[in-house]
């Protein structure tokens, strides 16, 4: 495990470059493959409207994978992360068009732990709606 | 319907291994546009102290949920599928999912609530390797939403 992130270089408020990720309905499909999730509310428009939905909806855990992101590329390598969690608040709606949605992460240190570990919290919006709640990980740095 | 709260803390029998591959990792960084090369270079991840390449945090969930379908749609709990929105996930990491693992998970029932008619059910997925050793924890929170009155 090799953090590129050393423990005594960070403090609680020290954040994160924020990032911002696109998501089309391209990018859903190639998701909905690679996970094995193929709920058609993420590729089907007719039958997201029928559910009572916007439009199509990213998945929860393409969203929560993206976030992460923010973490693994600060602090190199993914295995620091040891632990993750998020709460789903509202959906990240895609239209169909060529722009989709866009998901806005920016993350924080939020408290020094035990064993070099440091909790970062995320916060991912998508447009002005926060997407996701009680987004937290803990990370060991080096 | 509520559901029954004897349910809780009720495990179900371990999964058969699930063999996680190379390609099936680079599949999934490549899905969520990641190109961290420990996910995709086996000496990138060796350069940072790995056996293998290793898979993004999130992996993990495509194999604890087929797991989960076992409580999912256990007949007697009688979940309303079609009603259930994921609510939250958590992970918690012993050591990351390298390629080549073979995973158990073991799904137990944590949690059962009804809140304002609708049915909160919380997962846990214990992730096993071939050698027994504990991977990672996955929780899984799903809401079935209340049915509207007819």
């Amino acid at each position: 495990m090799t953090a590129k992130i050393a423990y005594d270089d960070v403090e609680v408020g020290t954040e994160l470059p924020a990032q911002t990720f696109p998501v089309t309905r391209a990018t859903l499909v190639r998701y909905a493959g690679a996970s094995g999730d193929f709920n058609p509310i993420h590729w089907n428009e007719k039958f997201a409207v029928e559910v009572g939905l916007p439009d199509v909806i990213a998945h929860g855990m393409f969203t929560m994978a993206e976030a992460i992101r923010v973490v693994t590329d600060w602090v190199g390598d993914p295995a620091a992360v040891v632990e993750y969690g998020v709460r789903f608040t509202k959906p990240v709606v895609v239209p169909n068009d060529d722009k989709g949605a866009t998901i806005e992460v920016s993350a924080k240190v939020a408290a020094l732990l035990e064993d070099r570990q440091v909790r970062v919290d995320l916060l991912a919006k998508s447009g002005d709606q926060k997407v996701l709640g009680m987004s937290r990980a803990v990370v060991r740095l080096a | 319907m509520a559901l029954d709260q004897s349910f809780v803390g009720r495990s179900y029998p371990p999964t058969d291994p699930y063999e996680v591959g190379r390609e099936k990792i680079r599949e999934f960084a490549v899905a969520v546009g990641d190109a961290n090369p420990a996910y995709a270079d086996p000496e990138a991840a060796k350069a940072l102290g790995h056996p293998d390449v290793l898979a993004p945090p999130t992996f993990v969930f495509a194999i604890t949920f087929k797991a989960a379908g076992q409580v999912i749609e256990d007949p007697q709990l009688g979940l309303d599928y079609s009603r259930v929105v994921h609510g939250d996930q958590k992970f918690a990491y012993t050591r990351p999912v390298y390629a080549g693992d073979r995973l158990t998970v073991t799904s137990t029932i944590e949690n059962i609530k009804s809140l304002a008619g609708n049915d909160i059910l919380d997962i846990r997925g214990e992730v096993h390797d071939a050698a027994g050793e504990h991977v990672v924890t996955a929780w899984t929170k799903l809401v079935a939403r209340a049915a509207e009155e007819a």
